[in-house]
């Protein structure tokens, strides 16, 4: 919690929940696939449901997705930016549970053959909570910039990676890791206090175990 | 992390520092940034802040919905008659208060401080400090400092967010938070602050977020109004040496507490309060869009509405 989360962020307004937060959630999504989709159904869940249009949640999020920072003057312009870029934007209500924070928003994007899902929350004054991403439970802020390893389920593959983000003196901050099961694939998380150099991320492509790598540089200021 | 009024008390007693210096210290201990760094942003930010209130006091423009719009400009030139009877200091205060919240509500730009639906109070104490007592815009980056310790302590303890807490949450967080500006810029010791976050707060307790047609509009910038003035009279009663019984972190667990017990109708949903009264749903009714159905935003809607409220010229 930084001083410039109370004091912050610089943004379009009219709601730090329902637009800026918004927005960062879209800019999540965005860098999960990895470029600009080409169609994205937009979840809302509670508040968000009714509010959206109001907020001008659709914009924020739509300019999320093509990657706009939440001070860019193009917000409020952001569907028409959709129509040239050639993104297909569709909205509806959905109920994620009663456990669920009630400004929860899921993503279900697609570029060509790639398809990837987010549900995160905007938790007031422009911060997020991811708690899945490709419908699995994870726990980001956004707060950090994070690199995400899918990998097959073989010996020693997180000692390499964190040795060679050591190597770099790049500090981890959160490193988490899961398996659906023994022997099949992995999923790393890991959050790290610097930057990683595009260097480093194309290095780790290079191991063979890898399947694919996604990062997701913070967003909050 | 800054979790706790009393503790930024204590540690402006053992190093002898004012709280603005606690919470820069804070910060540049979690951000490993230098201070000339984070005081450079905050002065940015300031700049931002002051942009919005002088774009706010000068424009008629309506709001996105046509519910706002031109209420500063307004008030503005009233507080200027020789019928208002409330002076240069707390005038400009509510002509402040509604210019950022008027911005806001056209989608200009504004510092969500702490959240944009409770954008007006800070800038408006602040300013008016400024020009009416003469502070620098340093001494008002100082200003910012006390103010983000006292919204972390909250965000830490509560919440600021209408969703989750209510409006008491927003600009009651806003309204504290300035009046701990106001008080240590005008040279409140730190108990002073820690009583001006207590008077404050304690006032703005139960407050409901009803925003008619789930728009950040009404009664956003009036309670933006209300918050700004209570900033400035708890500040006031903490300088005159008064002080309020229940310290401030109670004051604000208590803030949460009763966030979490008030229906959702009353967290931001425009399902309750003002927004489900008569008036309020027949306004919803004439400001919502109802084109072709919900699954599908175009942009040729988006377009419209921009065109309409010269949106897209307010930068």
């Amino acid at each position: 919690m930084s001083v410039f989360d109370i004091i912050g962020p610089r943004m379009v307004g009219p709601s730090s929940s329902h637009t800026a937060g918004a927005l960062r959630l879209g800019l999540l999504a965005r860098a999960l696939l990895g470029r600009t989709p080409e169609r994205a159904a937009i979840g809302l869940h509670g508040s968000f449901a009714t509010t959206y249009q109001g907020h001008g949640t659709d914009r924020a999020v739509v300019a999320g997705l093509l990657g706009m920072a939440p001070d860019d003057p193009r917000i409020p312009d952001s569907l028409s930016v959709a129509d040239q870029e050639g993104l297909e934007v569709s909205f509806e209500p959905v109920d994620l549970g009663a456990a669920a924070h009630p400004n929860t928003l899921r993503f279900d994007i697609t570029a060509g053959e790639d398809n990837v899902s987010l549900v995160g929350a905007s938790v007031g004054g422009g911060a997020i909570e991811v708690s899945q991403v490709n419908d699995r439970a994870v726990d980001l802020s956004g707060r950090f910039d994070t690199l995400l390893i899918q990998a097959r389920d073989v010996p020693g593959t997180t000692a390499t990676i964190t040795q060679r983000l050591a190597a770099t003196d790049i500090n981890i901050a959160f490193l988490e890791v899961g398996r659906e099961k023994r022997g099949r694939e992995a999923m790393m998380i890991i959050q790290t206090d610097h930057a990683i150099p595009d260097s480093i991320v194309d290095e780790i492509e290079e191991y063979e175990w890898v399947i694919s790598t996604r990062r997701l540089s913070k967003v909050t200021d | 992390m800054l979790t706790s009024i009393g503790e930024i008390i204590d540690r402006t007693r053992a190093d002898g520092v004012p709280v603005w210096q606690v919470v820069l210290t804070e910060e540049v201990e979690d951000t490993e940034q230098p201070e000339t760094a984070i005081l450079e942003r905050l002065n940015e930010r300031l700049a931002t802040m002051r942009s919005a209130v002088e774009r706010g006091l000068s424009s008629d423009a309506p709001s996105v919905s046509g519910l706002l719009g031109g209420g500063a400009h307004r008030f503005e030139t009233w507080r200027h008659s020789e019928a208002s009877v409330v002076g240069p200091f707390v005038g400009q205060v509510i002509a402040r208060a509604q210019a950022t919240m008027e911005v806001n509500a056209r989608m200009g730009t504004i510092v969500a401080t702490p959240t944009a639906g409770s954008s007006g109070i800070l800038p408006a104490v602040l300013f008016t400090a400024a020009d009416e007592l003469g502070f620098t815009a340093d001494e008002l980056v100082r200003g910012l400092l006390t103010a983000a310790g006292v919204g972390q302590v909250i965000v830490a303890r509560a919440s600021v967010s209408g969703a989750a807490g209510g409006c008491q949450a927003e600009t009651g967080s806003a309204a504290a938070m300035a009046a701990a500006a106001l008080t240590e810029l005008r040279g409140g010791d730190p108990e002073s602050v820690s009583h001006a976050v207590a008077f404050t707060l304690q006032g703005m307790l139960g407050l409901v977020c009803d925003p008619v047609a789930g728009l950040v509009e009404v009664p956003c910038l009036t309670r933006n109004v209300s918050g700004a003035v209570q900033a400035v009279t708890g500040s006031e009663l903490a300088l005159a040496g008064l002080h309020f019984p229940i310290p401030a972190d109670e004051v604000i667990d208590v803030m949460g507490e009763i966030g979490n017990q008030l229906d959702e109708k009353y967290r931001e949903t425009a399902r309750g309060g003002l927004a489900a009264t008569p008036t309020g749903q027949r306004l919803a009714t004439s400001v919502r869009w109802d084109g072709p159905g919900f699954e599908n935003t175009n942009a040729a809607r988006a377009r419209d509405l921009a065109r309409e409220a010269g949106i897209s010229s307010d930068g």
